[in-house]
């Protein structure tokens, strides 16, 4: 007991006080700006042979991007012609070329509310990140904080559950909210609520108020790292738990949050499965399923004349967005990816 | 145990003290159940009790009857499970699964490691080029399964633009069943940037004396990559080897979005691009088949638990945690 007692409650040496080397839970955003020295580096010849070499395999990781972009400014005819810059430029975002039906730019298409996929996407992954980051704070800080009975089991608990593969529990939980929409539906008994089950929004993020496995893994890593001092300090001042937890570990906790928000708000904008699952009406599809949306309608196989060139449009206006955030975040994206891997 | 309060309480006379202890142990219990209750709650409506759900319903034949309330729901002891066994596209689903992760897992971890020990040891740029790298992993799958589409077209596409270049006439990736796990794996290389990271900090964190030691001893690089690189990271390895395996398992967003729904590519999916999380999502959600699908769900949990298994024991014998630096 007293080893594991050791190791769960640091006080001092692995936190925010002596920051460590990059190595093991986030200790690269604990110890931010210190590096141990690096290990020895490639000479002469064999530098510039390795740079080509890193220069020719970033073409092969950056082309598909540059292809994207360009072939969603060319007209139709020319999307294949495989051109990086296009030898005639279209527009085939937004405006009203001509009346003809079926020649309608991206924003423009029937039927087909991007804006209001983009706007879904964006409300969804910022509410659900946002939950799931809160909750998960919270019953990490309890694994890292308190002692109490059966907490080593609960804890090997959650690690199992990030081994369990969705589809398990996919289609009991979506028997649960179609029961759901049926209590809250018109006839049921539960009318007055407002409609909450399948074909809403709720099932997408709903259960990010529960706290995720991953996240609470990750978040407990990094309460262990905060000296017990410091929150003991707050209890002295005559704190109670929760305004500890507020006051104390959350705002210590900032660079864990970010990391947990920015993770979660990729795996929303990525999710097909769940949208697909849940959503029927047009209006409430979020950005993947919309684009999947548009290429079954556009593409050439499901009876569209392949414009591809709108569905390239499309492609980049769900990429861009995490191009931007991966810009502004980089440093939390990679350091979260280097402490642990991600949720598988 | 006196450790738990902080000095100031456990200071004072013994008895009340231990009264005093007591009772704050009581109070931190409740609150720690309190602040863990979220976690709970979410496990019991949306981990356990579906658990349970699932498994009962794949002894039934719950299905798109018993979903509207036409018809009750009725036990069928095990033959969803033997259906499954007789599904010839159970075992081509299954098939399709492992190729295309036999595929992926070991090529994405090559890939990954060599470019995190160029990275680690290059003289400059090496931030630039992880950038550059990670890139492509935070590709929305969806658009990923579009870019395999128009990438890999087999008459119009770069890809064989390419190859054309260098005199290789290129197989039609996306309708040719041969050639649809290949394009779809090396696709799935091309996202390699996350586990690059994880292996870029491992390599970072390897103490210099150790090579300097093995220097010293005559190590030749080789020796030097076998003897002290590879069991350093060797719980970084262990540990990508099992997410990357688990996630190719359950491959859905890339390969349905290129192949599978309201006819992106016709009328008829390839086979050969049929998985078997895309087979279980159609069962379910498109054919409702909820019975059949819980029992293909709970096949492939146990063919996940029994490779993940299989990975611990293996590994055990090569993965080196330094001083009990324990995952």
């Amino acid at each position: 007991m007293s080893a594991g007692a050791q190791e769960n409650f640091p006080t001092g040496g692995a936190g925010v006080a002596t920051p460590r080397v990059a190595h093991g839970p986030l200790g690269g955003i604990l110890g931010r700006g210190r590096r141990e020295a690096e290990g020895p580096r490639f000479g002469g010849v064999k530098n510039i042979f390795f740079l080509l070499l890193l220069a020719g395999i970033s073409i092969l990781a950056i082309y598909p991007f540059i292809w994207l972009v360009s072939a969603s400014l060319k007209p139709q005819a020319d999307v294949f012609d495989n051109r990086l810059i296009p030898s005639d430029w279209q527009w085939n975002y937004t405006g009203d070329p001509s009346p003809v039906p079926g020649d309608e730019r991206l924003l423009a298409l029937p039927d087909t509310p991007v804006l209001t996929w983009i706007g879904n996407s964006v409300w969804i992954g910022l509410l659900g990140a946002l939950l799931v980051a809160l909750s998960s704070a919270i019953v990490a800080f309890a694994f890292a904080y308190f002692r109490f009975p059966g907490r080593n089991a609960l804890f090997a608990l959650i690690l199992a559950t990030m081994m369990l593969p969705g589809a398990v529990t996919m289609i009991p939980v979506y028997l649960i909210w179609n029961e759901i929409s049926k209590l809250t539906g018109e006839t049921g008994s539960l009318a007055f609520m407002p409609d909450i089950g399948v074909n809403t929004q709720y099932p997408l993020w709903v259960p990010n108020l529960f706290g995720s496995a991953f996240y609470i893994f990750l978040m407990r890593q990094f309460f262990l790292g905060i000296p017990r001092d410091l929150f003991e300090a707050a209890r002295i001042d005559g704190d109670g738990y929760f305004s500890m937890f507020r006051r104390i570990a959350l705002p210590l906790a900032k660079p864990a949050l970010i990391v947990v928000f920015i993770f979660e708000l990729q795996a929303k904008w990525f999710d097909l499965m769940t949208p697909l699952i849940y959503l029927r009406d047009t209006a409430l599809f979020t950005l993947p399923l919309g684009l999947k949306t548009i290429l079954d309608q556009q593409g050439a196989g499901g009876g569209g004349e392949g414009r591809w060139e709108i569905i390239m449009a499309g492609t980049v206006i769900t990429v861009l967005p995490m191009v931007i955030l991966f810009g502004i975040f980089q440093r939390y994206f990679i350091e979260g990816i280097a402490t642990q891997g991600r949720k598988g | 145990m006196a450790s738990i309060a902080s000095s100031s309480e456990a200071a004072g006379p013994p008895q009340g003290a231990r009264r005093r202890l007591s009772a704050l142990r009581e109070k931190e219990t409740w609150t720690a159940y309190l602040f863990i209750l979220p976690w709970v709650l979410g496990f019991v409506a949306l981990t356990a009790g579906p658990m349970v759900a699932s498994l009962y319903f794949s002894f039934t034949d719950y299905g798109v009857q018993q979903i509207a309330g036409f018809e009750k729901t009725s036990r069928v002891g095990l033959e969803n499970y033997r259906t499954l066994l007789e599904d010839p596209k159970i075992a081509l689903s299954l098939k399709n699964t492992f190729v295309y992760t036999l595929m992926t897992v070991p090529a994405k971890m090559m890939v990954a490691l060599g470019l995190a020990m160029i990275l680690a040891r290059i003289a400059y740029g090496a931030g630039f080029f992880r950038t550059v790298f990670y890139l492509p992993d935070i590709t929305p799958p969806v658009a990923i399964g579009i870019l395999i589409l128009v990438l890999f077209n087999g008459s119009v596409g770069v890809v064989n633009r390419a190859l054309g270049l260098i005199g290789i006439p290129g197989p039609f990736w996306t309708t040719d069943p041969n050639w649809i796990k290949p394009s779809l794996a090396i696709m799935s290389v091309w996202t390699v940037g996350g586990t690059m990271v994880i292996y870029l900090a491992a390599l970072k964190a390897v103490p210099q004396h150790l090579y300097e030691a093995a220097a010293m001893d005559g190590a030749g690089p080789w020796r030097r990559f076998f003897n002290v690189t590879l069991p350093m990271i060797s719980p970084a390895l262990f540990f990508t080897f099992i997410v990357l395996t688990i996630a190719g398992l359950q491959t859905f967003t890339e390969v349905y979005t290129a192949y599978f729904g309201a006819g992106s590519t016709g009328a008829e999916a390839p086979d050969a691009a049929l998985m078997n999380v895309v087979y279980l999502f159609r069962q379910a959600f498109e054919f409702f088949n909820m019975g059949f699908a819980s029992a293909m769900a709970w096949i492939l949990f146990a063919i996940i638990m029994v490779i993940t298994a299989i990975q611990f024991v293996v590994s055990r014998r090569f993965v080196f945690y330094q001083g009990g630096d324990k995952r």
